[in-house]
């Protein structure tokens, strides 16, 4: 595995203050009206999408959930039809027909993000077979929450993904929480063990890793696709991780015990990748001229024209 | 297979039973189409718990023919990944019952994935499944399960009532390139009938077949109760009663046009179903000719299950699932 160059890491660095400013600008839209529905918001988990989606091929696939606004953007949507979307407009990603739980571009082998909790690991089990099947040096990346490795779903793609030897990597985003439940209380684990222990039940290889540090991200993301084309079988990676907001727009996040946020807050991931790479006294240029690039592309949004119920007709049922 | 297959019928159809219909028609469509893989519960090497699949295994290999853990919605939610990513896998569910399992999969994910998309992706997944009664298998066994999904909208629905349709079904849904449910009825499965194969034998999407014309009845049957109907027909006809059976083989969509046409010719319109009237197919077709206001001579009649659960024990069994007897009394009836 090669290391990133440093003008990779440049661009991680780019991309996460990118993710950090277009999620304060959602919450604002929101408050402006602009954005239907409710919205769930990734500010402090940057590093693990950018790291992950960073050791990926384009050719590579991509499932991802409800809290996918990351995702997205590190594999490069465009940051009108990702404002539009969220904004339900015929301009967005899924032309309005999905908002901000849904918003993917299959251009960019995003191919899917449920809202189902754990719905989209046994269908990244399955394009990964496609990739089996096929022979091709490409994966299926999942993306899920704590949360849903306690849903069947996952556990059942584990089985079948393992005894197949899907070319697939699972990456758990231990943001702690579940809604307002410490995901502890929700999961039998053997005392202090992490979620990603469960794999062993499957044989299947698995690991944990600083979930704020997008270097080490890539290392574990890397390594775990190599293994899957090889044919050597899926990892379970597990992240640990952090949500700065609460669960929805409308969650304050009171369960969470006085200081804790403070504490992540001090491993913030845009500070240790800027700290990492040499560039902590570039980051405020670089947020202003973001900042710049988020405006406009939320207005210009804002302007998008709304779908008509013909138009959503006509997305039902392929011809 | 050979033993099940007899060539001896009119116009070069074979005549062959429903389940060796659904065999034929997955093995014409892996051949067909080198992306058409199959996934299920015991159907690679020991060919299928209904037989479906005897010899696709050793004829297209374990990379085509996967026998699946016990883990239905899993599966499932595989082959849409597979479906996305240019495959068109088939499953199978071993029992109606079975899917509820895998509600989340077949209901809430096949149907939804491509809208809430914007028509990005397309899910070309076809679950097929087992059901129906009068195997005296009890409860948690013996229902068709073919109306469940008729409010997830994005499915399309199918339902076999004769050999030639579960394999020109089974075909259309396989080739087609949206998600369908194929129903079939295992107590159908070795009920013979003439079959003519071919890739220019797939069915049509959202057709009806007229399984017998008629001039004095409509009668719109689905799976097993197509074949009661059409025994009602026979014993109608020497007491002067000319009935037509309408084999719905869609439920999505469904074929108001083909129902509507036929009970505007006969003035009367009864439906045989092997499920509860609410909620069902049924149900919706005197809905949609209501509101059309179609002419008719009699108020339409239902024949369904009643409203209890299905038992194991005989008389039970046979005292829930519509017969040949119930059809023909509710003919005559509209008939007065
Ligand atoms: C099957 C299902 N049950 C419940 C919900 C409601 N719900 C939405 S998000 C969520 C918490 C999921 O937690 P986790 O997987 O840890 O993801 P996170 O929100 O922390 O990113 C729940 C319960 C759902 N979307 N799907
Ligand atoms: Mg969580």
């Amino acid at each position: 595995m090669t290391a990133p160059s440093q003008a990779v890491l440049r661009s991680w660095l780019e991309q996460m203050v990118l993710i950090r400013l277009a999620e304060d600008k959602v919450m604002e839209i929101y408050m402006q009206g602009l954005v239907p529905g409710t919205v769930h918001l990734c500010q402090g988990q940057e590093a693990a999408s950018v790291g992950a989606i960073g050791a990926l091929s384009v050719d590579d696939w991509l499932l991802c959930t409800y809290r996918g606004h990351h995702h997205a953007l590190a594999r490069g949507m465009d940051l009108e039809a990702f404002f539009a979307e969220i904004m339900g407009r015929d301009t967005g990603a899924c032309r309005g027909m999905g908002g901000s739980s849904y918003v993917i571009d299959a251009s960019l082998g995003m191919i899917g993000s449920p809202a189902i909790i754990g719905a989209g690991i046994p269908v990244a089990t399955g394009a990964g077979m496609t990739a089996r099947l096929r022979g091709e040096d490409r994966i299926a990346m999942c993306f899920f929450g704590d949360g849903a490795c306690n849903i069947g779903a996952f556990h059942e793609a584990l089985n079948m993904a393992q005894l197949w030897r899907s070319q697939v990597v699972f990456l758990i985003e231990n943001n702690q929480y579940g809604e307002y439940t410490p995901f502890r209380d929700s999961t039998a684990l053997p005392p202090d063990a992490p979620i990603a222990h469960r794999a062993s039940a499957y044989g299947m290889a698995h690991t944990v890793v600083d979930g704020q540090d997008a270097i080490a991200v890539h290392e574990v993301v890397a390594q775990a696709r190599a293994q899957a084309v090889a044919g050597d079988g899926p990892t379970l990676i597990e992240a640990q991780t952090y949500r700065y907001r609460g669960h929805s727009r409308t969650d304050p996040g009171a369960y969470r015990p006085p200081g804790e946020l403070d504490a992540w807050k001090e491993r913030d991931p845009i500070g240790i990748l800027a700290a990492r790479i040499g560039a902590s006294g570039e980051v405020d240029e670089i947020r202003e001229r973001l900042q710049r690039d988020v405006d406009e592309a939320a207005d210009r949004a804002a302007e998008g024209p709304w779908p008509t119920l013909d138009q959503a007709r006509n997305y039902v049922f392929a011809d | 297979m050979s033993s099940q297959t007899e060539s001896a019928a009119p116009g070069g159809a074979e005549v062959v039973t429903y389940r060796e219909a659904i065999r034929l028609a997955l093995d014409d469509a892996m051949a067909a189409d080198e992306t058409v893989l199959l996934l299920g519960e015991d159907i690679a090497k020991a060919g299928g718990p209904f037989k479906t699949t005897v010899g696709l295994y050793d004829k297209y290999g374990a990379d085509r023919v996967f026998d699946t853990p016990i883990a239905e919605n899993g599966f499932c939610g595989i082959a849409l990944g597979m479906a996305l990513t240019g495959l068109r896998p088939v499953t199978e569910i071993m029992f109606s019952d079975f899917l509820p399992t895998a509600y989340d999969a077949i209901a809430m994910e096949l149907p939804r994935w491509r809208f809430m998309s914007g028509g990005q992706t397309s899910a070309p997944v076809t679950v097929r499944a087992s059901g129906g009664g009068g195997g005296r298998f009890g409860a948690q066994t013996s229902s068709t399960g073919e109306s469940w999904f008729l409010q997830f909208y994005g499915l399309k629905i199918a339902v076999a009532g004769s050999p030639q349709g579960a394999y020109g079904l089974l075909r259309a849904a396989i080739a087609h390139n949206n998600p369908v449910v194929v129903f079939d009825h295992k107590a159908m499965h070795l009920r013979k009938g003439p079959l003519v194969r071919g890739d220019d034998r797939l069915a049509e999407v959202g057709k009806a077949v007229v399984a017998r014309a008629g001039a004095d009845v409509t009668v719109v049957a689905s799976l097993l109760m197509v074949h009661r109907s059409l025994e009602a027909a026979e014993a109608l006809a020497s007491e002067g009663i000319d009935v037509e059976v309408i084999d719905i083989s869609w439920l999505r969509p469904l074929d108001v046009a083909t129902v509507a046409e036929s009970a505007a010719r006969t003035g009367r319109l009864v439906i045989a179903e092997e499920q509860y009237h609410d909620g069902g197919w049924g149900a919706s077709i005197i809905s949609r000719l209501a509101t059309a206001a179609a002419p008719l001579a009699t108020p339409p009649v239902a024949v369904s299950m009643p409203e209890i659960l299905i038992s194991h024990s005989p008389p039970l069994e046979d005292a829930m699932i519509p017969s040949a007897e119930r059809i023909a009394e509710a003919v005559r009836s509209v008939c007065r």
